[in-house]
């Protein structure tokens, strides 16, 4: 009798064992879905006051080596004192930190473009987001495949 | 470790009203922080965090740079040529040291 007893409690403890171990997995689903850093990033800077336009991002589809990664990008801008791009930000949802780079541009310059090279440690999104001197926001995205990621680690 | 060397690329000659490019490249680990070593030891952070540049003493374009920029950071931007002067660069070290370089270009 008593021997049974310890069994049903037993058995009772696993469902509930189950259902706990259930609910955390449920939980920790939603949990470890990483924010979007780079978004939350966007929305910080542009104070959630952004136009999803299809700004110059060029980025390869696939980077073979996420290491050494071209991007390069051309804003349509007059560049005169009235209508000029103040600041660019480039910026990534995959890697450890969401920032890349900012760029400061000034009207000397005479267009709103720039190349450089970025690391990328897996397939991600990377953003471009143009403040213009009105106080505008405008951003684009773009996605590039990286076979071998460049975070080290 | 190889030593800090700036480079860069700068028309001699230009047109008024041209627009060249500029391209700067500078010899430079760009430590993340998250490299390891041979040891297994993480490598402290230390990166080029930002970029300078003036022409005429005046500031024409800066870039701040985060440790997802490449080992060498390459850097290539517009610039509308009006007058002849000197161009400035300058590269800002994680650790407070600076890199400068400057060029020259001529406009006719």
């Amino acid at each position: 009798m008593k021997r049974q007893k310890m069994i049903m409690i037993s058995r009772r403890n696993i469902m509930y064992l189950l259902g706990g171990v259930a609910s955390t997995a449920l939980f920790s689903n939603y949990a470890l879905a990483k924010p979007n850093l780079a978004l939350k990033r966007i929305k910080e800077i542009s104070k959630n006051n952004v136009e999803e336009i299809d700004l110059f991002l060029d980025v390869p589809e696939i980077a073979e080596n996420g290491n050494q990664v071209k991007v390069s990008f051309d804003i349509d801008s007059p560049m005169t004192n009235d209508d000029f791009v103040k600041t660019v930000y480039l910026l990534a949802d995959g890697n450890p930190a969401p920032n890349v780079a900012k760029f400061s541009f000034s009207t000397d310059m005479g267009a709103c473009s720039a190349t450089t090279r970025m690391r990328l440690s897996k397939t991600q999104n990377v953003y471009l987001l143009a403040e213009y001197n009105n106080g505008k926001f405008a951003m684009t995205k773009s996605k590039v495949k990286v076979t071998i990621g460049g975070c080290g680690g | 470790m190889s030593k800090i060397k700036p480079r860069g690329k700068v028309p001699k000659k230009a047109s008024v009203d041209e627009i060249i490019e500029i391209k700067t490249l500078i010899r430079h680990p760009m430590h993340s922080g998250r490299m390891k070593d041979k040891n297994g030891k993480n490598i402290p952070k230390r990166i080029i965090n930002k970029f300078l540049v003036k022409f005429n003493g005046k500031q024409v374009f800066v870039m701040d740079l985060e440790p997802s920029i490449s080992t060498n950071p390459y850097i290539a931007f517009p610039f509308k040529a009006k007058e002849t002067g000197t161009f400035d660069f300058e590269w800002t070290d994680d650790n407070g040291e600076k890199y400068t370089m400057s060029r020259k270009m001529t406009v006719s």
